[in-house]
């Protein structure tokens, strides 16, 4: 049926999808504490040590981890006990499952077969990233509603309002990308911003759609419930919102499943907005700057600068989550619903009717 | 490989289908219906309706079935107090009926061979897109109004003053 050498690669890539989304959750963790300190001008983790090194407090990963399992597994006695087991699995495994679409890297060739590096270039392409983290509310609202109180059940019942809200401007701020490089496939929107805008510009979404990447950002934002959209938590009015009731390890399984979330939307703004895996100017055969001159790299280097283009831009994104964490401030919830619906929403629209009429006119050879 | 894959996404799709009806907790028919959506979604898949299978979870799955569950949390009927719903003659009778359709498509399959033109790209996003503003152009934006109206109609009902 499916060949050795196939099935081999498959489970590869999936092994190495998932170590490299599950490290970098580990550090992000680290990074959000550290770029906290760093903003607030404190010193953050620096007491975990191993044999007297700290390493910049590198280490408290590592005792997290081990807190979170030897910590005691807590059942509120009123809590609905099935569902509220289940609101873990229900938050974390839509968060693995959205990375299947995303490519890493162009497809290599070795021994005569082609590889992609992307676990699966699917047809409905995007349209799956949406289906598949739209279920994410589920845990949210589960585990607010299970455990049977009423800071978890307000914290739910916000974000599950706030995400249905915002996955609409999500969803329509990106048909701009899908109109103009004419594809749905994410593979194929990736190999299009390969091309040059007038002949200078790489053609990356954010430089055809700036308005549609603003929105995105903001969108993607408000769906993985960070700040300033992190009301569904809101530690001053809702102690830890829907999570309150959690402890030790499916506690941590919702810490999990909001930093996949974060790396996995830093890995589709890039792939989206900047490019994927394109480095500007980089062809197939090497550097190919305007104005004629280029400069020839080996094959092994032009795929290392792409993956390492690509993981760059996503470290670049994952770091702009804590940034922009620990610069603004929280929206009230009021607010955060009118620029939803009556900002949002309009503003997609708009970007969507703008866009397609250039495209239009382009066609017509207007321009 | 499809034979088999038919078979189990299929009586997973049945099997929650009937654990939606005979659960006593509203949350857990919501959630079986849940798994039913996605069974049937699989089962578009083997179809190689890629785009329906990516519709029926984002509209049902990730839309509808989060409001039925807001609807659930918001009531939140304490367990001792929901309602013992018995078997009566007419949900039998709704049994029997079930049972007659489920024969009469069993004779209808067999009679008629499936329909062609099931072919690899047919359930395309770009084969759908292309046959809803081809094709069927008129049935489209009938359905889009059809939508609109709705949309307003409920606006028009949950709010007293306009």
């Amino acid at each position: 049926m499916i060949p050795l050498f196939d099935l081999g690669v498959a489970v590869a890539r999936v092994a190495v999808f998932f170590a490299f989304v599950f490290g970098l959750v580990v550090v992000m963790t680290w990074v959000e504490r550290k770029g906290a300190a760093y903003m607030q001008d404190r010193r953050g983790p620096n007491r975990a040590r191993i044999l007297g090194i700290t390493l910049f407090g590198m280490f408290h990963p590592l005792a997290d981890a081990l807190k979170f399992l030897f910590k005691e597994d807590f059942i509120p006695d009123n809590a609905h006990r099935l569902f509220y087991q289940l609101a873990p699995m229900f938050a974390l495994a839509p968060a693995i499952l959205t990375m299947a679409v995303v490519p890493f890297g162009p497809p290599v060739t070795i021994a005569g077969k082609t590889i992609s590096l992307q676990i699966a270039d699917l047809n409905v392409g995007i349209l799956y990233l949406f289906a598949v983290s739209g279920l994410a509310v589920y845990g949210v609202v589960l585990a607010g509603w299970s455990s049977n109180s009423k800071y978890p059940l307000l914290g739910g019942l916000r974000s599950s309002a706030q995400m249905i809200s915002y996955e609409v401007s999500l969803g329509l701020s990106i048909m701009g990308i899908l109109m103009v490089f004419q594809a749905i496939r994410l593979s194929e929107i990736v190999l299009g911003q390969g091309e040059l805008l007038f002949g200078i510009l790489p053609k990356w979404g954010v430089f055809v759609q700036p308005l549609g990447f603003v929105l995105f950002l903001t969108a993607l934002y408000a769906e993985a419930n960070r700040t300033p959209f992190d009301l569904p938590e809101g530690e001053s009015e809702l102690v830890a919102g829907y999570h309150t009731e959690y402890a030790s390890f499916k506690f941590s399984m919702f810490m999990m499943a909001e930093y996949i979330h974060m790396v996995v939307g830093a890995a589709v703004i890039a792939t989206l907005f900047f490019g994927g895996w394109q480095f500007p100017y980089l062809a197939d055969k090497g550097f190919a700057f305007p104005g004629g001159l280029s400069v020839t790299v080996p094959a092994a280097g032009v795929l290392v600068l792409r993956i390492g283009s690509f993981i760059g831009k996503t470290l670049f994104f994952c770091w702009l989550y804590v940034w922009v964490r620990w610069t603004i401030p929280r929206f009230r919830y009021d607010q955060v619903m009118r620029l939803g619906w009556k900002v949002m929403l309009p503003l997609s629209l708009l970007n969507i009717f703008v866009t397609g009429l250039v495209l239009l006119l382009i066609d017509k050879g207007g321009f | 490989m499809e034979p088999i894959l038919f078979i189990i996404f299929g009586a997973i799709a049945v099997g929650g289908a009937i654990m939606v009806v005979t659960r006593k907790h509203p949350m857990s028919s919501a959630l079986y219906l849940i798994l039913t959506l996605f069974a049937v979604a699989a089962l578009f898949v083997l179809r190689q309706a890629h785009f329906l299978a990516a519709i029926q979870v984002i509209v049902y799955a990730g839309a509808v079935m989060v409001l039925f569950i807001f609807v659930i949390m918001l009531i939140n009927v304490p367990e001792n107090k929901l309602p013992m719903e018995r078997l009566t003659g007419l949900r039998l009778l709704g049994v029997v009926a079930a049972g007659f359709l489920i024969l009469e498509s069993a004779i209808l399959a067999r009679r008629f061979a499936m329909p062609a033109g099931s072919t690899a790209d047919a359930g395309s996003v770009q084969a759908v897109g292309r046959a809803l503003f081809t094709d069927y152009l008129l049935a489209f934006e009938i359905t889009s109004v059809l939508l609109l109206a709705a949309v307003i109609g409920a606006i028009a009902l949950a709010k007293r003053k306009i």
